[in-house]
């Protein structure tokens, strides 16, 4: 055995601002125009421009997916799958994640400047997942790139994997797609719903327009966050996590935090608001709210998979993700076998919740390391 | 090179080069990367564990966790030329349903399956009055997955009742390689330990 210094992994990234003229049509009938999309690549696009993996983010995260964040100064998102020895592999791959349109992380949203130089605010549309990956596709064919080796996603990032092999099939080699759903089910969208009041109740809310007030509806924000982190995990693992636990030696017969899973909630909702806007947060949940693949397909999910037939799709799924349970997923496979897709599923043993897809999960990595493998065997680039 | 199984062997010979199939329990696919190496297939799986999944997933196979009684169903009608069930339709829950699925999904079923009616498992039930315990039935009453077991003579007459024919049927013992049976012979009844057949619908 001999150790070698890692190699220096080509890391790259910015602002791709499109000229007016290719503006992105949105699904509301309206577009945007000199649309900005804000993107990281890991990686080095070989000669065939084969290599390509682009990955969809989920709702609250960004495109700093490996590496090291430069904003937060922390690990990027999914190292668990992405780097080096890893699955998705920068010493292999040409690795693409860009910051959802609608985001707060560069890419253009609702806290992007309008003419007047103030924040758009409400002034910005309602924008939806295949708004989303419209906006990565011209990211991708700006690269240069014709067809993605895979497109990656988990949550949310799924939904925009399950988006892509239904708009661009042929544009797509692999599709993986990771803890999702075809549409959203009314108990995500209830529950964004409470987000999104809670964000509204705020009185520094105003309407939207609190930046410009110089303001930050930071309590609605932070309460939005709370309630959407008990939905990533499940009762198991709160359970082994915090039990009863207390913060102090006794009760304080009053509503501080006197329980450490209190205490951990409130900690998770005053960081949110450090990193994320909360318009933001009011347009990505509505387009997840409004994500229904099969609506666009009649109402059959296996018609939005009909063109994806040469696509070789995997989706996995956690036994105790009760935010996109594994029927969810299932509906998934039962749609792209209807439609004669390949497809390979597999359902993973885990008490962490939705929030397994962004942990270490062996079966997860192993599983998803063979998929690639031979996709890229089969791709010839292997 | 680890010796292929016999009964994999017979399935290998039997498949049509070039052909669409499924394996409902499939393993870690070992089945399945034979057909595509030796016969050019193009092979789907359905396997209920974890770890035989992963294992597909590695070998480049396209593999979906579940299982024969539930997720059969899924499958358009004539998705696949040949769907092949393996050691398993005693162990399922609704044997009859699953049978006239395979039927669905495919246009030819291969099955294999331990004959109940096997002269040992007789004389072991005859003389001990105990459930016997065989080669093809390794495992006591109590563990065994196999809750539907059934002789050659019932199977022949399941497969009469679903409006199936049988094309091919051989016989099968561990180790040795498959021989060229008749399920309509009395003496085949006692003889075969498991048998394999080939089955499509009456037209």
């Amino acid at each position: 055995m001999t150790t070698s210094m890692p190699a220096q992994i080509a890391e790259d990234g910015g602002v791709m601002t499109f000229p007016s003229g290719v503006a992105l049509a949105l699904d509301s009938g309206g577009a945007i125009e000199r649309l900005e999309i804000a993107y990281r690549t890991y990686g080095v696009l070989d000669e065939a421009r084969s290599n390509a993996i682009l990955i969809c983010h989920a709702l609250t995260l960004d495109q700093f997916v490996a590496g090291r964040n430069p904003v937060t100064g922390k690990p990027g998102w999914w190292g668990t799958l992405v780097g080096p020895g890893r699955p998705i592999d920068p010493a292999r791959h040409f690795i693409i994640c860009s910051n959802v349109v609608g985001g707060c992380m560069g890419s253009t949203g609702p806290s992007s400047p309008q003419s007047s130089g103030a924040p758009l605010g409400l002034a910005f549309p309602v924008i939806t997942i295949a708004d989303m990956v419209r906006a990565q596709a011209m990211l991708v064919e700006a690269m240069g790139i014709e067809r993605l080796f895979a497109v990656v996603g988990g949550s949310m990032g799924g939904m925009q994997v399950l988006q892509w092999a239904a708009d661009y099939p042929e544009r797509v080699f692999a599709a993986v797609c990771i803890a999702a759903a075809a549409r959203h089910s009314a108990q995500n969208i209830a529950f964004h719903e409470v987000g999104r009041q809670a964000v509204m109740a705020d009185p520094d809310w105003r309407g939207g327009d609190y930046a410009a007030q110089g303001v930050r509806p930071e309590k609605g924000l932070a309460v939005a966050r709370m309630a959407a982190h008990i939905t990533y995990l499940s009762e198991a693992a709160l359970q082994r996590k915090f039990g009863r636990e207390l913060q102090r030696d006794g009760l304080s017969w009053g509503f501080d935090a006197d329980f450490q899973v209190e205490s951990y909630l409130r900690y998770q909702g005053a960081s949110f608001v450090d990193r994320f806007d909360a318009n933001s947060y009011l347009y990505i949940t509505r387009a997840m709210d409004y994500f229904d693949l099969a609506a666009a397909h009649g109402g059959v999910l296996a018609d939005a998979f009909r063109r994806a037939r040469d696509v070789r799709f995997c989706i996995f799924s956690f036994t105790s993700d009760w935010l996109y349970p594994t029927p969810e997923s299932r509906e998934i496979v039962r749609a792209l076998n209807a439609a004669g897709a390949r497809v390979s599923f597999l359902e993973i043993q885990t008490d962490k919740g939705h929030d397994a897809f962004l942990l270490d999960e062996p079966v997860l990595r192993d599983a998803l390391a063979g998929f690639m493998d031979s996709a890229a065997h089969a791709r010839g680039i292997a | 090179m680890t010796a292929v199984r016999e009964d994999f062997r017979e399935i290998i010979r039997l498949v049509r080069p070039g052909s669409r199939v499924l394996d409902v329990g499939c393993g870690e696919g070992a089945l399945l990367e034979l057909l595509a190496r030796e016969k050019g297939v193009d092979g789907r799986g359905i396997e209920i564990s974890p770890q035989g999944v992963s294992a597909c997933l590695a070998r480049g196979l396209a593999v979906v966790q579940g299982d024969a009684d539930r997720d059969l169903d899924d499958f358009l009608p004539g998705a696949f030329d040949y769907v092949i069930l393996s050691q398993t339709l005693q162990a399922v829950l609704k044997p009859r349903h699953v049978l006239d699925e395979l039927l669905r999904i495919g246009g030819q079923a291969i099955v294999t399956l331990p004959n109940f009616g096997h002269w040992r498992v007789r004389l072991d039930l005859l003389f001990h009055g105990r459930m016997p315990v065989t080669g093809a039935l390794p495992e006591p009453w109590w563990s065994t997955p196999n809750i539907h077991l059934c002789t050659l003579r019932d199977f022949t007459e399941l497969c009469e009742d679903l409006n199936l024919t049988i094309d091919t049927c051989a016989a099968l013992a561990s180790g040795r390689p498959a021989r060229p049976a008749n399920p309509a012979s009395p003496l085949e009844t006692w003889r075969a330990e498991a048998s394999l057949f080939l089955l499509s619908r009456k037209r």
